[in-house]
């Protein structure tokens, strides 16, 4: 049965939604996004899983300051399943800034394991569940607000930036 | 007389300083030379790109994008590119699709003897280094002949890229394929057949297919634990799905396998570069789009003159319409994966760049527990970790 890439993630993302309260769409024939509430998301990734996603790619935050939330997006694809590696789904949740906690994925794809390290250390959301969440990149003095967030802004210096009014 | 060996737990640092960690830190806990555990303390060489790109335009990006692997910038500018164009929507002609092929494996071979070069100083075998980064000069010269750099190459640029290839160039890769096709055969015979590192490397740090795939391992460490995988089959970019080349793949998973696996993309990137320069078509090397934006005096004096491309003030400060678009090219140590979110300013919103380097890290963490202290650095050097662009 020649399948199209197309097809499975159509079909793929008609399972998700009928089993789970998400949102999202299928890109194109190799990416498809999926929206999904935090308290679902443990679920739905272990759904997918079981469809043959079996590692992580990248665990991204994106910070929205005028809505005071993170999105947090796991990117996921499969290495043994020759069809679902032509593609790439974001999986992503929203968090709160006063709130910014989200269940880890590791006990689902261990492979998450620096990206949310890294994900807790520069934007603060914290995985429950990780087993070992500690700063990873920063030195260890570091202080001050998480340096990826929006609020954090850059220093420059130099001759040709105009001085604050 | 008889001697009692007691297991005593112990810590131990392995650099920054030391001569086999480079940019970082490793942090064992041992038992006896057994490793329990391996705490790797990256981030000394953290350059934050990522934070950088919210501050800086979409060009002024290519310099620094491709700064964490200096030995694989082809690579690093190739990916981000590829995420740009696709916010814009951009088309790229056939030959620039062929020259990026052409670029990106020449920097491929390099970046392998680079890699075999450390793996081979880490085992005490220097005349390994030596003809590795010898025989790298080689194609690093071919990269400065085509691209005017030497390393931080800054070649491609969205819609194309910057220079055309010269008949003198084809010539110096056809010299270098044959030089190198010759070296090869001696570098089995001194070093990967040599008794001594066929020692220290078979069945040391050995990665089944179920934990590289669970660990999230890329690249040639993925392919030497029997996943065939590779995004040049898998999506295909560029001009890869117009040549012909193999993926080596073994099964063994071990630190050998993996030097097999890079000894053979050696072979095959050299395989692609033949028939690209058999097949390229002519053609102009930058998009319509672009190209028409080019004043006709600067035309007729760099590109009639030189064919070279200068750039248009379009580049200056574009802003791409709003949107995001991830990326995956297959760069020399593994996948490589661009996700970029545009709000519609001349900077990104958000710019993530997944090195292969860094999903290695927790691979190398889970392949180091249970072995022994002294193969920590066959392990090491086998996955072909470079810290930098772990850290980016």
């Amino acid at each position: 049965m020649a399948q199209t890439v197309q097809s499975i993630l159509n079909s793929i993302f008609s399972q998700v939604q009928s089993k789970f309260k998400v949102t999202g769409k299928v890109e194109s024939d190799k990416r498809a996004s999926i929206q999904v509430d935090r308290s679902q998301i443990v679920e739905v990734a272990d759904f997918l899983k079981s469809l043959g996603f079996d590692h992580v790619k990248s665990v991204t935050a994106i910070d929205y300051p005028d809505a005071q939330e993170f999105e947090v997006v796991y990117h996921i694809s499969s290495y043994s399943n020759i069809d679902l590696a032509k593609t790439i789904v974001a999986l992503r949740t929203r968090v709160k800034y006063d709130d910014p906690k989200l269940p880890s994925l590791y006990k689902i794809w261990e492979s998450v394991w620096t990206g949310e390290r890294e994900t807790y250390e520069m934007y603060g959301i914290i995985f429950e569940g990780h087993p070992d969440l500690r700063r990873l990149f920063l030195p260890e003095d570091f202080e001050g607000v998480y340096p990826m967030r929006k609020s954090y802004k850059i220093k420059t210096e130099g001759l040709f930036v105009d001085k604050p009014s | 007389m008889e001697v009692d060996i007691v297991p005593v737990e112990g810590e131990l640092n392995v650099g920054p300083q030391h001569p086999g960690s480079g940019h970082m830190r490793i942090y064992v806990k041992l038992n006896g030379d057994i490793i329990v555990d391996a705490d790797l303390d990256v981030g000394y060489v953290h350059r934050s790109v990522e934070k950088l790109s919210e501050v800086r335009n979409y060009m002024h990006l290519i310099p620094l994008v491709e700064r964490p692997a200096i030995l694989d910038s082809i690579h690093m500018n190739l990916g981000y590119i590829m995420a740009v164009e696709k916010i814009l929507g951009v088309d790229v002609p056939e030959r620039a699709q062929y020259l990026r092929t052409l670029a990106a494996e020449i920097n491929r071979i390099a970046s392998h003897l680079y890699g075999t070069g450390i793996l081979a100083i880490f085992l005490g075998h220097s005349t390994g280094f030596m003809w590795g980064f010898g025989d790298r000069e080689v194609w690093v010269e071919i990269l400065q002949a085509l691209t005017g750099a030497r390393v931080t190459n800054s070649y491609i640029i969205p819609g194309g890229v910057r220079r055309d290839l010269t008949p003198a160039i084809k010539e110096m890769i056809e010299k270098a394929i044959a030089y190198q096709r010759k070296k090869v055969q001696d570098w089995y015979k001194i070093f990967v057949k040599n008794p001594n590192i066929r020692d220290r490397l078979e069945n040391v740090g050995v990665m089944t297919r179920e934990n590289a795939i669970k660990w999230g391992a890329v690249g040639p460490n993925l392919r030497a634990s029997g996943v065939y995988y590779d995004v040049r089959k898998i999506e295909p970019y560029a001009a890869y799905d117009k040549v012909d080349f193999e993926i080596p793949v073994y099964k063994e998973g071990d630190a050998y396998a993996r030097l097999l696996v890079r000894f053979e993309e050696i072979e095959q990137s050299m395989r692609i570069l033949e028939q690209v320069i058999k097949n390229i078509p002519e053609g102009n090397i930058l998009s319509d789009r672009f190209f028409k934006q080019i004043p006709p005096t600067r035309l007729k004096k760099w590109w009639e003159g030189q064919r070279r491309v200068v750039f248009p003030g379009y580049y200056a400060s574009f802003r791409p319409p709003r949107g995001e678009a991830i990326s995956r090219v297959e760069a020399a140590r593994g996948e490589l994966v661009y996700y970029v979110v545009s709000d519609g300013s001349p900077h990104p919103y958000r710019l993530r760049m997944i090195t292969p380097s860094y999903r290695l890290i927790y691979v190398f963490k889970e392949l180091a527990k249970g072995a022994r202290y002294a193969d920590l650095v066959a392990i090491y050097g086998s996955l072909d970790y470079f810290p930098p662009e772990a850290d980016r």
